[in-house]
């Protein structure tokens, strides 16, 4: 039994289903899984079954290690955001953002741009700018690909990549 | 019903001890206040020699006198059962009380034994409920202690309170009712914001501390800052490291600048680098620091920077340094001029690795207090073996506190200690691998351990190198050291390990046990051999009903017990409450439980002098 706050884990959010990030939508069949999403690392593939055949609670074990959840907030949330062209990188909080159109809505902001709209298939088109991510497992992977609570607990720096880069990797997903 | 007043349940931060709150001097208070107060009887006056000579209103005079002198609580419980006359005193003179739980009596049972107390402090909820293993709004409410005391003792000075649910409401009538108030401190509670606090700030005059711990503090936006009143002020300690709301720096700045007194001040996680730069620049009187973020705002690093190694080296008085809430680790030697003096560091919110920890605690020879996290690995575990010879108290935290996570500290770490810190008296370290023989290490080396709490995170974790359980290990500690009074084990634990607890550990008041043990012996062993145990904390074990019945010769000679997710009944837990009328047993449960469901999901209960409580909510019932 969880006595979970409001403010931690939502276990819906984390349930993986398809479309844009920050919505609900209804699950899709499995050949609708994107290119993108098929260049995912193994074990992301294999997190996701595990987590279609058992209820999540199963492996979550309440109030363990006694740990208070003041300290487990602390210990991960500013993360590096670095821009391409940009002379400095900046610090943001991502506890302070609950879902992916507010840290890039905060992004756009902080750097002055427009980041082009997410799409499942192909990644963020329209403006050449491409947020990317550093995971725990120091893999670089597209901002908005798995459910937020997911990629604010394994993301370590951001990268806003730009120009030619950004659009090798738009190439290379397809 | 057996009376065992001698030593009682010790949290970590207490000093002195606590007889229970004798059932039987209740029963002589009820007497007493019923009594008239003028001349006693003489024939009850247990000085029956003098009283010949002298009356009893002078004999009381001359008590007075003399108790005054009486501190410890230990004492002052036992004073207070010599008869009734010295009972009558002792209340009178007692100026500090505690009470261990908020609901083993009402607050009119206290104002009315006690006449004259400057002091409260009150522990609520029970430490599990620190993992969300208690719903939310479960009580532990402070509105009935301040209204109560807010007639009662309008001389209160101090009030102390850990894991209780305090509302603004509540900061507001004691910011109103008490003039002379001077200390307010608040450890893991919650239900209050920034706008209670700036009542607090605006209104108590003579605030000489108002230290916020581990609290949960809403932002409303207030500036409280600011709301304390203008000139000198008698702050000494000023903490507010848990309050996650930006703060009015200009008027910290002023606010410390006009508090000439002040010695502690920990600062939150939204004051940067540089506003602590000036902060030290302007109090280098300082014993205590907690240094907020430790890290710069947005800003460029071109102009000139602050020397921020100048700033610590005036602060020659500082002895504990705390914060380093995001750290920037290029900017950790700044502190290397304070090192040598420190006898408490804590770093347990910063990811400092090995290679940034070492060049700094190599300079910490007088440190006492170390708390950190597993980030340092055993690499600096061992630096602080090396040089940390003085250390009584380690805390070694988990930076990735999950089950599966890496775990970079390791018996390595554990047995380095061991052999550097030959003072140690408390332990908490988390970890992902231990063994036995590193554990034993321990308990030889450590002879004055007062307190082993061993948190291997993996759940039924055995030895890692032998693949036996962690029996030997805990039995050894409870073997070897003598002065143990707390207890947490963890790993793959049989019956064996219990059998040790109950043979060896006499003087073990709080146990934690988590996902061990084989059967209901084991928590048998430990009912029937660890006679001074007071705080019993069970959860994820194999114990049930015949273990529970086992201990009903202890229970009202505890503070509490409690059992969660074990397999227990109903029925038996009625039976118990049923056999001890003394004894609150509460089942709570979740909203959806079937009430005529015979399984209990969590048990909590504790002796009180007044009944059940009068708050319950919902999901607990009272057998």
């Amino acid at each position: 039994m969880a006595y979970e706050k409001v403010n931690e884990l939502n276990l819906k959010e984390t349930e993986l289903c398809l479309g844009l990030p920050g919505r609900k939508e209804e699950v899709k069949e499995e050949q609708d899984v994107s290119c993108v999403r098929s260049n995912n690392k193994r074990q992301f593939e294999e997190t996701r079954d595990e987590e279609e055949s058992k209820p999540p609670t199963k492996t979550q074990i309440v109030g363990w290690p006694p740990v208070r959840s003041y300290r487990k907030n602390n210990s991960v949330s500013y993360v590096k955001v670095s821009m391409d062209g940009a002379p400095y990188l900046r610090k943001i909080d991502l506890k302070t953002y609950k879902n992916y159109p507010e840290l890039l809505k905060a992004l756009e902001n902080m750097f002055k741009f427009t980041i082009g709209e997410y799409c499942e298939r192909e990644g963020y088109k329209g403006s050449g700018f491409v947020p990317t991510y550093e995971d725990k497992d120091g893999d670089w992977m597209l901002v908005g690909d798995v459910p937020w609570d997911m990629f604010s607990s394994s993301c370590k720096r951001l990268r806003i990549m730009k120009g030619s880069e950004a659009s090798a990797l738009d190439s290379s997903s397809l | 019903m057996t009376q065992d007043r001698t030593e009682m349940s010790e949290d970590d931060d207490d000093n002195s001890q606590s007889p229970p709150l004798d059932l039987r001097s209740a029963a002589i208070a009820d007497h007493c206040s019923s009594s008239s107060s003028s001349t006693p009887n003489k024939s009850r006056n247990c000085m029956a020699l003098n009283s010949q000579t002298f009356p009893d209103h002078v004999l009381e005079n001359v008590l007075e006198n003399v108790l005054q002198f009486l501190d410890s609580r230990c004492d002052r419980n036992a004073a207070s059962l010599v008869c009734k006359s010295w009972w009558r005193v002792e209340a009178l003179t007692r100026s500090e009380v505690f009470i261990g739980n908020c609901y083993a009596l009402s607050p009119t049972r206290l104002t009315q034994r006690f006449k004259r107390v400057k002091s409260l402090l009150l522990k609520g909820k029970p430490r599990f409920a620190d993992f969300n293993l208690m719903p939310p709004d479960w009580g532990a409410n402070f509105a009935p202690w301040v209204s109560t005391m807010a007639k009662a003792y309008p001389w209160l000075e101090k009030v102390d309170l850990k894991r209780m649910f305090v509302t603004d409401d509540d900061l507001a009538l004691l910011a109103d009712s008490f003039p002379g108030f001077k200390e307010l401190i608040l450890v893991c509670c919650e239900g209050f914001g920034t706008s209670g606090i700036a009542i607090v700030a605006n209104k108590c005059r003579k605030l000489k501390v108002l230290d916020l711990i581990e609290s949960e503090v809403t932002d409303d936006e207030v500036d409280w800052i600011s709301c304390f009143p203008e000139g000198v002020t008698s702050l000494e300690s000023l903490a507010f490291d848990c309050v996650e709301a930006p703060i009015n720096f200009e008027a910290l700045e002023g606010l410390v600048g006009r508090s000439p007194f002040l010695k502690k001040l920990r600062l939150n996680r939204l004051v940067s680098l540089e506003e602590l730069h000036r902060l030290l620049l302007g109090a280098p009187q300082l014993t205590s620091l907690g240094t907020g973020s430790f890290s710069h705002d947005n800003a460029p690093q071109s102009e000139q920077e602050p020397d921020y190694a100048a700033a610590f080296r005036a602060c020659k008085s500082v002895v504990c340094l705390s914060g380093f809430r995001d750290l920037m680790p290029e900017y950790l030697p700044s502190i290397l001029p304070v090192c040598s003096n420190l006898t408490s560091l804590n770093f347990s919110y910063a990811n400092i690795s090995p290679d940034m920890f070492k060049p700094i605690i190599h300079n910490c020879h007088r440190l006492q207090v170390f708390w950190a996290l597993d980030s340092i690995c055993d690499e600096g575990l061992q630096a602080v073996a090396a040089t940390c010879k003085e250390l009584r108290e380690l805390r070694i935290f988990p930076f990735d506190p999950r089950e599966e996570s890496e775990g970079p500290v390791s018996e390595l770490g554990l047995q380095a200690i061991s052999e550097g810190c030959r003072n140690l008296e408390s332990i908490l370290y988390f970890c992902q691998r231990m063994t036995n023989a590193a554990v034993i290490a321990m308990s030889e080396n450590c002879p004055e351990l007062t307190v082993f709490r061993l948190c291997i995170m993996g759940r039924h974790r055995p030895d890692h190198v032998t693949g036996k359980p962690m029996d030997e290990g805990f039995g050894a500690i409870v073997k070897n050291c003598k002065k143990l009074t707390r207890l947490a084990i963890s790993g793959l634990l049989t019956d064996q390990a219990f059998r040790y607890m109950g043979e060896h550990g006499k003087l073990i008041r709080t146990l934690s046990v988590a996902f061990a043990g084989d059967s209901d012996m084991a928590l048998r062993h430990v009912l029937e051999g660890c006679p001074r145990l007071q705080k019993l904390e069970i959860r994820d074990s194999p114990f049930g009903d015949v273990a529970l019945r086992c201990g009903m010769h202890r229970y009202y000679n505890m503070r509490f017990v409690w059992m969660s997710a074990c397999p227990l009944s109903k029925g038996c837990c009625k039976d118990v409450a049923r056999a001890m009328p003394n004894l609150v047993v509460e089942v709570i449960g979740s909203d959806d439980d079937d009430d005529n469901r015979d399984y209990v999901e969590t048990l909590y209960m504790y002796r009180s002098l007044d009944g059940p409580r009068n708050d319950v909510p919902k999901f607990v019932t009272i057998l």
